[in-house]
């Protein structure tokens, strides 16, 4: 069975290590943070100027002063902190965040990653996706395998308007983990029950399938 | 001493013209100079290049300036939420540059800090790289971005002095700290103005030197852009 946004959040939750320092983008990315391993220490951060987010406030708790990336209201846990801009991005460029999750359109075979614009039709903006995938080290993508119509949004090449470029390490979607590597994407694991062939049919670009690809296990 | 203070919203907006480029610090509604946002909504000025990381909403925030239509060109970087100024950029109304957050942040910083112009990697490869400089230092490839010149910066601060000293609460600081000192002129609404020496120097975010003129704000509606609660 493919996972469910949920699930991806749950499989990407498997690569916390203890002591991380995680910035989540906007959409499933997000959801990672209800699932953090019990034992391990993760600290948050919101390119807005936050270091240690907490959950969301409980209602009547909202503070207008105290909002994420994606204007939601949040709260702080112990050992927070705030900052300007100049600052959060100078812990992003600086390579002092150990990963990066975000949502993506398109990814490529040779790691570049689209998901800022599509010329006519959505302009919101890169925010801080530019800044991010430039300048982190572990970047992985947190996405569906295909769009709407049901054409991959993994890509020989991206079609839209790049964000960055060789940046992309690992995507999660709801078929499988894939890495991106020298000669293109590498199948690592795939989703309960899917067979490879389905993943095959509905990946675009170089993918390299192993003899033997274990399953996704969830908690 | 050397005083900041001005008498109020009413003297604040001095020396601001038409088609000037002013800074607005805030991230989406949060630490917005609401008080000089709003004055300069109703005053007769217009033709603005308005320097700020996002487009507020409509009918708050910078969403008034576009309302109004006081704005002719506007810098920002996440600009969605904001209907009025999505029709305005599709029917080229408005001339809109976008720019990664973290470029935008440092060249503020950098007209802070007196730096011309420095290397960044945000947006190699991409289309925001067209015309720059690119230069690989470490076999890593930046493009160059030059600090803004700007005539006025917008700034809101929790608590200030009359000597211009800023301090910021929470998220707030965002691009406030960071626009204060980058434009030729900086003023500085608070929601609480104390005598000098009344904040713990230890304390300050932003020394008044950055600043020009401070005053109180009126009044504070700190609209909250998207309300996210939990249940347990």
């Amino acid at each position: 069975m493919p996972l469910d946004k949920n699930d991806i959040a749950k499989r990407i939750a498997q690569e916390l290590q203890d002591g991380f320092y995680v910035n989540l983008g906007i959409g499933i990315p997000t959801l990672v943070a209800n699932y953090i391993p019990e034992n391990l220490e993760i600290e948050f951060q919101s390119e807005n100027g936050v270091l240690g987010m907490g959950p969301f406030p409980f209602f009547g708790e909202e503070d207008a002063d105290l909002i994420n990336a994606g204007k939601q209201t949040i709260t702080t846990l112990p050992g927070a902190s705030f900052f300007d801009a100049a600052t959060s991005f100078g812990m992003i460029r600086g390579k002092h965040i150990d990963l990066t999750v975000l949502g993506a359109m398109e990814v490529d075979h040779s790691g570049a990653i689209a998901n800022w614009k599509i010329p006519d039709k959505l302009i919101k903006g890169m925010g801080g996706a530019m800044d991010l995938v430039a300048s982190a080290d572990n970047i992985m993508v947190a996405m569906m395998h295909t769009d709407q119509n049901g054409n991959s949004k993994l890509k020989t090449k991206c079609s839209l308007p790049l964000t960055g470029v060789q940046c992309v390490n690992r995507i999660v979607t709801n078929l499988a983990v894939i890495d991106i590597t020298k000669n293109g994407f590498l199948l690592k694991e795939r989703a309960p029950d899917v067979d490879i062939d389905q993943i095959i049919q509905k990946t675009e670009g170089n993918l390299i399938v192993p003899d033997y690809v274990k399953e996704i296990v969830l908690n | 001493m050397i005083t900041k203070t001005i008498a109020g919203i009413s003297n604040a907006l001095e020396g601001i013209q038409s088609g000037m480029t002013i800074m607005l610090g805030g991230f989406g509604l949060c630490g917005i100079p609401e008080n000089l946002i709003k004055a300069i909504a109703d005053s007769s000025l217009r033709d603005f290049t308005c320097i700020s990381a996002n487009v507020g909403v409509d009918n708050f925030g910078l969403g008034l300036l576009f309302k109004e239509k006081k704005i002719k060109t506007m810098i920002g970087s996440y600009v969605g939420e904001n209907a009025e100024f999505e029709r305005q950029m599709l029917s080229d109304e408005i001339e809109v540059i976008l720019t990664p957050m973290g470029t935008l942040a440092e060249k503020c910083r950098a007209a802070q800090m007196g730096i011309p112009a420095f290397y960044t990697p945000a947006g190699y490869g991409t289309e925001i790289a067209e015309g720059k400089e690119i230069r690989t230092f470490n076999s890593k490839n930046y493009i160059l971005e030059e600090a803004y010149k700007a005539d006025f910066a917008l700034i809101k601060a929790w608590k200030g002095d009359y000597a211009g000293n800023l301090i910021f609460r929470g998220t707030a600081k965002n691009f406030n700290s960071i626009m204060s000192g980058a434009a030729k002129t900086t003023i500085v609404e608070v929601e609480e103005l104390v005598p000098a020496g009344s904040l713990d120097p230890n304390e300050i975010h932003t020394p008044g030197i950055f600043v020009d003129r401070i005053f109180q704000g009126g009044y504070y509606e700190k609209k909250i852009e998207n309300l996210t609660n939990r249940d347990h």
